[in-house]
């Protein structure tokens, strides 16, 4: 019995701000319907123009992932020894190459091709 | 399984000495699922990608903003938001001990995933009624096949977490199932984050085209 409330005990305070709290997912909550409303309104209402409008959806999508990583997941450059942290950057840098990579070749073909034709 | 005759043949050890054990046990166990999501990130990235590179290949089709129902897509949203918080809420619990009250905020998680998979079936069942299928454009193809795995992922998420309330009502909130609870969350709330990207490429950006 003691063994159990000792596991229990240290899985919740032996990796402390770790785990997060009532305020910090009550927070993380609020700010994503803000950062979900922020958007949604701005392509709804519509006039802002294509440009600043596409500005603040990627700001907003941003800001939103962070909250999630840092208040949902409780993200630090600590948890694992640095390897969570580690093995997110090599992720993002993946995911980054492929999308850009794609993009940008995918952007050249179709613009050589129309050339051609 | 391993930690029990681990437990075993140590039995004669201080009991630090197994507590630590076991903490290394279940920290290897969260690394290794956390590089499990970081894959599945990639497989994600892969499939953004082709959706961006494809979006505009319409075949004369519908584009984003005559298919999308923004309205209905934000309740969806808020459906998945509200249970990725109710999920934490049920986390919380655990740390207290308190078994009924992890229940009750995973039964409440449950209901709200399953609603958002319900809509997004419906969601895809009208567009394929409307003869907007995936095998309508390119655009559509990449679009189903984006949102779809999402939606595999978060049934996969349900399955688990109906099993995962059979344990806990069970056999409690055991040395076993802790770690279990704890593994579903990071998948719970890493499908969530994928799905404000869904939410922003696909659906607003999708729109506003």
């Amino acid at each position: 019995m003691s063994d159990k409330a000792g596991i229990t005990d240290a899985g919740s305070s032996g990796d402390h701000g770790h785990e997060g709290n009532l305020k910090t997912y009550v927070l993380g909550l609020i700010f994503s319907i803000v950062l979900t409303i922020i958007p949604f309104g701005m392509v709804m209402l519509g006039g802002f123009g294509m440009v600043p409008t596409v500005i603040v959806l990627a700001i907003t999508a941003v800001l939103q992932v962070l909250v999630q990583l840092i208040m949902f997941l409780h993200m630090n450059t600590k948890s694992g020894e640095g390897w969570n942290m580690a093995s997110f950057a090599f992720a993002v840098m993946v995911v980054g190459i492929v999308i850009v990579g794609s993009l940008w070749i995918m952007f050249h073909l179709n613009h050589f091709m129309m050339m051609s034709s | 399984m391993t930690s029990q005759t681990m437990d075993h043949q140590n039995a004669h050890h201080a009991d630090d000495h197994e507590h630590d054990h076991h903490q290394e046990t279940i920290a290897t166990k969260y690394l290794g699922f956390w590089i499990y999501l970081m894959s599945d990130c990639v497989l994600f990235g892969t499939l953004f990608a082709t959706y961006v590179v494809l979006m505009n290949s319409t075949a004369g089709g519908p584009g984003g903003s005559e298919i999308f129902e923004l309205g209905f897509v934000l309740i969806e949203t808020f459906l998945l938001l509200f249970s990725s918080f109710t999920y934490g809420v049920a986390v919380l619990a655990m740390h207290r001990g308190n078994k009924s009250q992890v229940l009750l905020w995973l039964v409440i998680t449950f209901l709200l995933g399953f609603g958002f998979v319900s809509m997004e079936i419906y969601e895809f069942a009208h567009l394929i009624h409307e003869g907007y299928g995936p095998d309508r454009s390119a655009f559509l193809s990449s679009f189903f096949t984006l949102v779809g795995t999402h939606g595999l992922h978060v049934s996969f998420g349900l399955l688990w977490m109906l099993v995962l309330i059979f344990q806990v009502a069970r056999k409690g909130l055991t040395q076993a199932n802790e770690p279990r609870i704890m593994c579903l969350s990071l998948f719970w709330h890493f499908l969530d984050v994928i799905w404000i990207c869904v939410f922003t490429v696909v659906y607003l950006l999708g729109v506003l085209q």
